[in-house]
């Protein structure tokens, strides 16, 4: 698989597409400042938000019980699933128990996670996701390049050529409102005849069993309230511990992702409707493994809000796909090597080490740390680039022995002022290839305080 | 007596910028610090540390620590090198006695001016529209001025002390505290997004007018340079230290 830095470049090769999409996340991420802004105890939400998930994820075996007993007492039914097979298979198993041939579903990472939608495909069930964007990418039969945003790579132009040639839109039509309008009837036809609906879920409350689908759409309402069957699939640290916590959620969620103060709806679900089914697949895929780690425990605290992608500098220049992971950007970088070390070893490299993301975290996820603790577990699991290996440990010897580190300098200092410049910026040099190298001064700080400076 | 201040030039400016350490020493000497360089110095092992070779930067941090820790202040002019002293020493040197001292008492150069020195107000002139780069290791690491996503009052003493130069006319950028894209061996590992980046920055401060780019890295500064030269922008690349030492 090609590392980041390749696929980034190949991303950040079309200028002008990389400017358009670094330029629409940076919106995103302004009007996040701007609705934040507005609250004066915000850091005091990302505060309590924080301590709320780290007690959940401490906690979490007592919770989930909890959970799992409240909603059975409202009637749902509630599966555990250990890896994305287990899920796959409970989620068929459902839909075959009750002949199901046609699904809608509302977005959800979690389901991308574990690819349930190929999954169904080869069991023979159309499965359709009726959020637009997520609808959009999958038209093009490709994954969400951002987790709430899935389709922000697309340009409206492409989204008008796709529609023309799967919908059968007027060839050539980039009107927003005439394109969702389109999306909208076709959609509308699924809705009406799907025979159940599948969500995600943003947050279960283990005290009332219930949970609560964000959307802006409103497409996990309609999915859900025309058909009988409800499947709602959920990670483990979807968990808050009360009803009374869901206020410090829903405040941070939306304006962390789009800057809007709510979603357009939060639906509330406490049971199926009457003669109705409803299920909860609650999935592990190494959730409790992570939660066991010192280290990576708080990565657990995302509520994927996106925030940590649209602030990313590199993640905006680099798109969601250069990640190839579900789950892209500094989040994605941190869950991506947790589960496989090896495949996402070149993401956590992916990074300037800036920060931002700690900052702009609702829950105070200290991402670029986390992304530096996996720097070194890479290292230590072999998988650093021979290159890198050398290169440092070269320069960690000679740092140890400061003649050594003059001598060089002085070398340097002999040499570099006198080479052609192809010597200097080649195919070697990384640095040269957009940029200069700083000029070579006549003598180092050291040298001109031996000269220059008088000792007391 | 003044207290002694340990001058800590980090490598790069020792062998690329030597004056930008010129600098840092004449104005701490100019408000009366008493400074010693300590020759055997080398790097703080960032570089390795950042790369995730930590067995390189153990030795490399106990160095560190002998070397600095005598003086009774331990001044930097970079907002990252001192931040790898401050925040990602503890796990090889936690259990010293003598660390947390050194925690306490390492500072950032400005940060040094305008804390324990008292330094309020610069002297002298510098009529030049100025831009700021906010380098995130300073931001973000070490809290010298309030960053753009967290909500609270503005502050910013690096800032302030600019700001107190005659003449200085700080430009006012679309996007104040974005990334410049060097981010160490990030800058070459991914040469593409970095030079991006930092072609996007110098851009911002060309459309914003600024003459002069400043910085409390000249690690930033250094990155942001060989794209301004490369591409034949008007801007002239200064750091901060610099700045103030022309106007004494």
């Amino acid at each position: 698989m090609p590392s980041h830095p390749k696929l980034a470049e190949a991303f950040v090769k079309d200028k002008e597409r990389a400017k358009w999409h670094d330029q629409s996340l940076w919106f995103v991420r302004s009007k996040r400042d701007k609705a934040v802004h507005q609250l004066p105890e915000w850091e005091l939400l990302r505060e309590q938000a924080s301590k709320i998930k780290s007690y959940v994820i401490s906690h979490l075996p007592d919770l989930l019980e909890q959970f799992e007993k409240n909603a059975t007492a409202k009637g749902v039914h509630v599966h555990w699933a250990r890896d994305a097979k287990e899920h796959n298979e409970i989620v068929h198993s459902i839909l075959e128990k009750h002949q199901v041939k046609r699904v809608v579903k509302s977005k959800s990472m979690l389901t991308e996670e574990c690819h349930l939608n190929p999954y169904l495909e080869r069991h023979g069930i159309e499965i359709v996701d009726t959020d637009l964007g997520e609808w959009i990418v999958q038209l093009q039969d490709k994954p969400p390049s951002h987790i709430v945003m899935p389709a922000i790579h697309i340009k409206k132009e492409e989204i008008g050529e796709l529609f023309h040639e799967k919908l059968g839109t007027e060839k050539g039509a980039s009107d927003p409102q005439y394109l969702t309008e389109s999306a909208r009837q076709h959609l509308r036809r699924k809705f009406i005849e799907a025979d159940a609906g599948i969500t995600g879920v943003n947050f279960a409350i283990a005290d009332t069993g219930g949970f609560v689908v964000c959307t802006n759409e409103g497409n996990a309402d309609l999915g859900t309230s025309l058909n009988k069957l409800h499947i709602a699939c959920m990670g483990i640290e979807k968990l808050i511990p009360r009803a009374d916590d869901l206020g410090v959620f829903l405040r941070l969620l939306a304006r962390s992702a789009t800057g809007q103060p709510i979603t357009t709806y939060s639906s509330h679900f406490h049971g199926p409707k009457p003669d109705g089914e409803m299920h909860i697949v609650l999935l592990d895929n190494g959730r409790s493994e992570i939660s066991g780690s010192d280290e990576f425990r708080r990565s657990l605290n995302c509520i994927r809000c996106g925030a940590c992608m649209n602030t990313c500098p590199v993640y905006r220049r680099s798109g969601g796909y250069s990640y190839s992971n579900t789950i892209p950007g500094p989040i994605g970088s941190i869950l991506g090597p947790a589960h496989d070390t090896k495949k996402h070893s070149s993401l956590p490299f992916a990074c300037s080490l800036c920060a931002s993301c700690t900052d702009v975290c609702p829950v105070k996820i200290d991402l670029h740390h986390q992304l530096l603790t996996w720097r070194k577990e890479i290292r230590l699991k072999g998988l650093l680039p021979f290159s890198k290996r050398l290169s440092m440990k070269m320069m960690g010897w000679m740092m140890q022995a400061p003649r050594l580190y003059q001598f060089a300098g002085t070398c340097a200092r002999w040499v570099v002022p006198y080479l052609p410049r192809f010597l200097l910026y080649n195919r070697f040099n990384a640095w040269g290839k957009q940029r200069e190298l700083p000029d070579i001064p006549k003598q180092s700080f050291r040298e001109w305080m031996k000269k220059n400076h008088d000792r007391k | 007596m003044a207290p002694q201040v340990g001058l800590f030039i980090p490598c790069y400016i020792d062998q690329l910028y030597p004056q930008v350490g010129i600098a840092s020493l004449k104005i701490l000497e100019h408000f009366g610090a008493d400074v010693e360089y300590p020759e055997s110095q080398t790097c703080c092992g960032q570089p390795m540390a950042n790369t995730g070779c930590t067995n390189e930067v153990g030795p490399l941090a106990l160095r560190f620590l002998e070397i600095f820790k005598s003086y009774d202040a331990v001044v930097c002019p970079s907002g990252s090198c001192v931040s790898m002293v401050k925040h990602h020493y503890d796990e090889y040197l936690g259990d010293h006695p003598d660390y947390k001292r050194l925690k306490e008492k390492t500072f950032e150069f400005c940060e040094y001016l305008t804390g324990p020195m008292g330094i309020k107000k610069l002297d002298g002139q510098f009529p030049h529209k100025v831009g700021l780069h906010q380098s995130c290791h300073g931001l973000r690491e070490l809290r010298l001025a309030s960053s753009s996503e967290v909500v609270g009052e503005p502050f910013g003493n690096a800032r302030e002390l600019l700001e107190s130069i005659e003449g200085v006319e700080i430009t006012t950028l679309q996007r104040p505290d974005e990334c410049c894209g060097f981010g160490g061996t990030f800058a070459v590992a991914e040469e593409a997004v970095s030079c991006m980046m930092g072609e996007d920055r110098v851009y911002d401060h060309e459309q914003a007018g600024t003459e002069v780019l400043t910085a409390l890295d000249m690690s930033c500064l250094m990155h942001m340079d060989g794209i301004i030269r490369r591409q034949k922008k008007p801007i002239r690349v200064m750091h901060i230290a610099e700045i103030f030492a022309e106007c004494l």
